[in-house]
């Protein structure tokens, strides 16, 4: 990302490869297209090997940054995934979709100066080049214990808490409750972001590893927690993600053409629906898109919308540029991509004609006033600043709740007020023996590296579980 | 993969039932709930209404309206072939409670929905009469099973081949006139929930109806099966599908379940021209 704003300096980052920004906004193909062996190499000879490196610290899964860049800088391309993934199962996705501009590069001393050590394109570039020349050579797994692991859910958290386990010897089972395995990586982040096939790639792994993977099971329906138990698990793992989303509750939210981001993004990434007809499931062609929310959801939505051919795409966020909640990347690439920023403007309620079908909608312009709970400057309506924005599709990337369907049907398991499940911070236990949780569901809606962080600490709970007991 | 255990093809071919092994769904399955299918991989999710469950053989049943492409597909499967994906069971259960006099009407398919519901009324006590229609005899559907499953079964086709020559909503109005109807069950196209729940409202009779809008996931991930009840909105895959019918917005509802009829039409246009050339 930090590509953009470049100071001149002495020794440059390598920057990543980039499709045209009018050509990928129409195709639905990776937008960066990684690096050679040559520019990788060119880029890891520029980390320091700092004896007590910021950039470990800033990574949630703690990763050894240094170690598997020196690998790369000589070559070592086997040594750099194995040093990668003794720390971290899904280094294709982290590489791509982890804010290292607030992590690992966020520390980087050669960022002092000028820009830091590309760490997330090193990564990327290791795991993908395991994916195409590696061996398939798998990390050694310990003895079985016999002890059995149930993960709910297979986004990035339960995939963590997945990979680690079984490589401790435990047999681990995942159940998903939709049809293909990966959760947000597979039904939310877009194909131009983060390819499925890496997503699939990744569970494979896990598979050849030796977890078993159980599509369409739905934890508090098909089955429930307690019958889990009583099927024999020893332990499970509650990585649910926040699935639940948030609408505006204004006028006309439910005229044809107002989707959630969740929706939108499902038909897009899970059902492929950007191929319809050849594929079954429709998605709604936007001419002017309007979407709602400025978080990398929104963008992901935006861009998809432009990709799908719309006319216009417009984010229309309450806040200023300064708050928006997207990486800074994801904001310049939408941009690139002719997205517009509509700032400062809340969408007082929807507008739609005979049939129901939405027609545009009606905002209010803001100014930003005294600082709200959050520390941000609340926005204030100005009054009388009532315009009217024309669109026919709608995509409402406000945020998601936490998803009842699994708690409510585990009454033993505490939540706090906002339906979160309530897991201690350091192992991921719930009140509920021999229940662990991590991830959006337990954090509310937060990044893909944190819910893997979380899986990690809860993966070494459980083991102590499974080893030593509660 | 969910094999097909056995098939019939009803209401002169338009309407198609399966039983389908998925033990993990039958076991937990109650009347009222509903499952998401697909046929393939790149298949839609389909959300319909369970007509029955068998435990101990580990089998549900669904019974479906040939409409578009999606049923086409689902039409092609036959015994020993099975359906990639099948979820559930999802939503609420149906509130069973021994009342007194109940009326159930069905139409369409609805009469499969309703069939499971109206047996488990009867089961636990209930005095039941049902009501049930189509356009003509011919598509007619699970008479028999019907009659076994209430007290008294009446009849309706729109043009008069069998039974009373009209709506439900006619032998409705006589039947509530009759006195006593402690609740009603209406489950069938949406202008048929609409009629019911507009007449039992002015006799203040209690009405449940089942709801079918378009979905994804089925687990209130999506939002798009949202309907308006009471004013506020709910999410009919978790909060329903059953709801109370004198507060839905069978409008809003109807129009919702147009969002994508253009491309509903071209699809199944297209898939059936590529069929029929073969």
């Amino acid at each position: 990302m930090a590509e953009q704003g470049a100071k001149k300096q002495k020794n440059p980052r390598v920057a990543m490869p980039e499709q045209e920004p009018k050509v990928r906004a129409r195709n639905f193909l990776e937008v960066p297209t990684g690096y050679t062996v040559k520019m990788a190499q060119e880029e890891a000879v520029r980390c320091l090997q700092c004896k007590k490196p910021g950039c470990v610290d800033g990574c949630p899964v703690g990763v050894d940054i240094p170690g598997f860049i020196d690998l790369i800088a000589q070559g070592d391309m086997t040594g750099a995934i194995r040093n990668l993934w003794a720390k971290n199962a899904l280094p294709a996705v982290c590489g791509r979709v982890c804010p290292q501009e607030i992590q690992c590069e966020g520390k980087c001393i050669v960022g002092k100066k000028g820009e830091p050590v590309a760490i997330g394109n090193l990564e990327r570039f290791a795991a993908d080049y395991e994916r195409e020349f590696g061996t398939g050579e798998l990390p050694p797994v310990e003895p079985a214990t016999g002890k059995k692991v149930a993960v709910v859910g297979s986004g990035p958290s339960g995939l963590t808490v997945a990979g680690d386990l079984i490589l401790k010897g435990h047999d681990v089972t995942i159940l998903e409750a939709f049809h293909k395995p990966g959760g947000v990586l597979v039904y939310g982040i877009p194909e131009f972001r983060l390819p499925k096939e890496i997503v699939a790639q990744e569970v494979d792994f896990l598979s050849r590893l030796g977890a078993k993977v159980e599509c369409n099971v739905v934890v508090g329906r098909t089955v429930s927690i307690d019958e889990l138990f009583e099927q024999g698990y020893d332990a499970v793992y509650v990585g649910v993600g926040a699935g639940l989303p948030r609408f505006m509750n204004i006028p006309g939210e439910n005229y044809v053409g107002i989707l959630s981001a969740n929706e939108y993004l499902t038909r897009a990434n899970l059902m492929k629906a950007y191929k319809f007809p050849d594929v079954d499931t429709p998605i709604p062609m936007g001419k002017n898109v309007v979407v709602l929310g400025a978080g990398n959801v929104a963008m992901d939505s935006a861009r998809t919308a432009m990709r799908l051919g719309a006319e216009s795409v417009k984010i229309v966020y309450r806040r200023s540029r300064e708050e928006m909640p997207a990486r800074i990347a994801e904001i310049h690439h939408a941009e690139e991509e002719g997205i517009e920023l509509f700032l400062l403007t809340n969408p007082t309620r929807y507008l739609g004609n005979e049939d129901g079908r939405l027609t545009g909608m009606e905002c209010l312009k803001m100014e930003l006033g005294e600082p709200d709970d959050s520390g941000r400057r609340r926005p204030v309506a100005v009054e009388g600043s009532e315009f009217e924005l024309e669109c026919d599709l709608c995509i409402v990337a406000v945020g998601s709740g936490a998803n009842p369907l699994l708690t409510s049907e585990t009454p033993d398991m505490a939540l706090n007020k906002w339906g979160n499940v309530v897991a201690d911070l350091k192992t991921g236990k719930t009140t509920k023996k021999g229940v662990w949780a991590g991830g959006d569901i337990v954090t509310g809606a937060a990044t893909v590296i944190l819910a893997m962080g979380a899986g990690r600490d809860a993966a070494n709970s459980i083991h102590d579980y499974l080893t030593l007991g509660w | 993969m969910f094999k097909i255990v056995r098939r019939e093809e009803l209401s002169e071919g338009t309407v198609v039932l399966n039983e389908i092994e998925a033990p993990q769904i039958a076991k937990k399955a109650l009347p009222g709930q509903f499952v998401i299918l697909k046929s393939g991989e790149d298949g839609e999710r389909i959300p319909l209404t369970m007509a029955d469950t068998d435990k101990e053989k580990g089998t549900i049943t669904i019974i479906y309206m040939v409409v578009g492409k999606s049923t086409e597909l689902f039409k092609t499967l036959q015994v020993g072939d099975g359906y990639e994906d099948v979820i559930g069971p999802l939503g609420k259960p149906t509130h069973l409670e021994k009342v007194g006099k109940v009326v159930c009407v069905g139409g369409g398919t609805g009469v499969a929905v309703l069939h499971p519901i109206t047996r488990a009324l009867k089961q636990i006590g209930n005095d039941v009469t049902c009501i049930i229609g189509a356009r003509n005899k011919g598509l007619l559907m699970l008479e028999d099973q019907m009659r076994e499953a209430s007290h008294d079964l009446r009849i309706c086709t729109d043009d008069g081949s069998y039974g009373h020559h009209g709506f439900v909503t006619d032998v409705l109005a006589d039947v509530l006139a009759g006195g006593d109807i402690k609740e009603v069950v209406a489950i069938g196209p949406v202008p048929m929930m609409k009629a019911v729940s507009n007449m039992t409202r002015e006799y203040n009779v209690p009405t449940l109806v089942s709801l079918n809008p378009i979905m994804v996931d089925g687990t209130g991930m999506c939002g798009g099966c949202r309907v308006s009840v009471g004013g506020e909105t709910k999410f009919a895959c978790v909060d329903g599908p059953e709801f109370d019918g004198h507060l839905v917005d069978f409008d809003e509802l109807n129009l919702r379940l147009r969002a994508y009829l253009d491309d509903e039409k071209n699809c199944h246009r297209d898939f059936c021209t590529i069929r029929d050339a073969q």
